[in-house]
């Protein structure tokens, strides 16, 4: 089997990934935070050596400032539900996942204002538009570090530049950049940094999280929920520093095993040595895509300017039609359709029909780039 | 045998003690994770229990390290 739906999540993991989740269960299992007996203590230093490796990841100076939730999703919500008030004014691209999109126009309605950044039909970003759209009252940018549907960078640290000048927040989504591209909140000028576990970092689904940088006033962010954090127990208002104050409730530990062990791993192996494997990968499916003279290819169609997701149609043939024969004449796995990312599709020009999308990750090779061409030269003849 | 004289260092949440751990250890200071004491704070948290006679040297080394501390106590 070929498993090229990485960008919705990778598969497999790690084996180090496997076993910190069944040990964490097996010989840990105590709440962390929650009682003084050395179990719990333990499970607290699992989750902060997890909030260590994270923070390292990312370059983020206090692992305290490492909040942890179920998924990218809810740590994009905090950010953006917790900040924006009415009468802000926010400004957004136009190749952001739903995860970003649905918040925003739910913000709309109850009076934030928002600004959708037009990119380019290969999703690219121009830094100048997103400075022409700043206004008095703009508190946050925020942006997709690389496109979910087409794989395109955005200029996320010239993007912060702009957001420093102007004094705004600048909020990043890097579901698909987190462990499969370099970051560094420092100098890319990140005051948000949504991640999820179960993507490239190469952890188990349950696991993600927002880094909140200290440009944030922790007074004015809203958590998503309020509850029992193991620490103020006296008092009935939640605590107000981090990372209590936005995680209320019994984390997944056993995820967060898995995910410090995942980290970890890609620490030991070097985000940059991932990323030069990936692009050879990807510029090679790139290449082998666009040789067929009845495959359409969108995107840069350039390593260097995108990540290792590649968007294409097959001329004569549903993208659907295209997904199920990969499944099951070719027994490759990917991922058809809009992929939660209308305004991408939009700004690509393939909605609402959609795309066929392959997700290379840290475990493919080039044997099966090679195999899944062949299949896609076979479908692409039967069309 | 005469039991020695604690003190405990009282942080905000678990995951400070855990950072205050840390930095003892970094430092040479004995140091043990135990549950906040009741007649010294009525919270559910742990706290770091350290020897008296470590008190000053532990209270520079925290502050030196950032880590932000709510109280040193003896027992």
């Amino acid at each position: 089997m070929i498993y090229f739906d990485n960008a919705a999540t990778s598969w497999p993991k790690p084996p180090p990934v496997v076993e910190a989740i069944t040990n964490c269960i097996s010989e840990v299992g105590a709440n962390p935070g929650r009682s003084g007996h050395r179990l719990s203590i333990e499970a607290g230093r699992i989750v902060y050596a997890a909030r260590e490796a994270v923070a390292e990841l990312f370059a983020a100076r206090d692992p305290l400032r490492v909040v942890f939730g179920q998924n990218v999703t809810e740590a994009l919500n905090l950010a953006l539900r917790g900040l924006l008030r009415p009468g802000d004014h926010v400004i957004t691209s136009s190749i952001e996942h739903n995860s970003v999109m649905r918040p925003l126009r739910a913000l709309e309605r109850r009076g934030v204002s928002l600004t959708i950044v037009q990119c380019s039909p290969e999703g690219f970003l121009d830094p100048a538009a997103v400075e022409a759209a700043v206004r008095p009252d703009t508190g946050m940018v925020a942006l997709n570090h690389a496109s979910n549907v087409v794989g395109t960078l955005l200029p996320v640290r010239e993007v912060g530049q702009i957001a420093r000048g102007h004094d705004l927040l600048l909020m990043v989504d890097a579901a698909q950049t987190g462990g499969a591209y370099p970051i560094d909140v420092e100098s890319d000028m990140i005051d948000l940094l949504g991640f999820t576990g179960h993507k490239s970092l190469c952890g188990p689904m349950g696991t993600g999280g927002l880094i909140i940088g200290e440009r944030v006033d922790l007074a004015r962010l809203e958590p998503l929920k309020r509850g029992g954090t193991g620490s103020r127990s006296e008092y009935e208002e939640q605590p107000g520093f981090l990372p209590d104050l936005c995680e209320s409730g019994t984390l997944n530990v056993p995820g967060l095993a898995g995910l410090r062990a995942a980290v970890r791993w890609l620490l030991e192996r070097g985000v940059e040595g991932i990323r030069a494997r990936e692009t050879a990968l990807t510029q090679s499916l790139l290449n082998g895509l666009q040789a067929i003279s009845t495959v359409t290819v969108y995107g840069p169609l350039d390593n260097e300017l995108q990540v290792a997701t590649i968007s294409f149609n097959v001329s004569g043939m549903e993208c659907s039609e295209v997904g199920l024969r990969l499944d099951e004449e070719h027994d490759i796995m990917c991922r058809v359709g809009l992929h939660c990312s209308p305004a991408a599709h939009r700004t690509i020009g393939t909605f609402p029909a959609g795309t066929v999308r392959f997700g290379l990750g840290s475990f493919n090779t080039v044997e099966e780039v090679d195999l899944a061409l062949a299949a896609v030269r076979t479908l692409a003849e039967e069309a | 045998m005469t039991r020695p004289e604690y003190a405990v260092v009282t942080v905000y949440s678990t995951s400070h003690a855990l950072r205050a751990e840390k930095v003892l250890q970094r430092v040479g200071i004995t140091n043990k994770l135990i549950p906040v004491p009741r007649r010294i704070s009525s919270d559910c948290g742990v706290c770091v229990r350290i020897l008296q006679v470590d008190a000053e040297p532990a209270r520079r080394a925290l502050e030196a390290a950032g880590v932000e501390v709510e109280g040193i106590q003896s027992l």
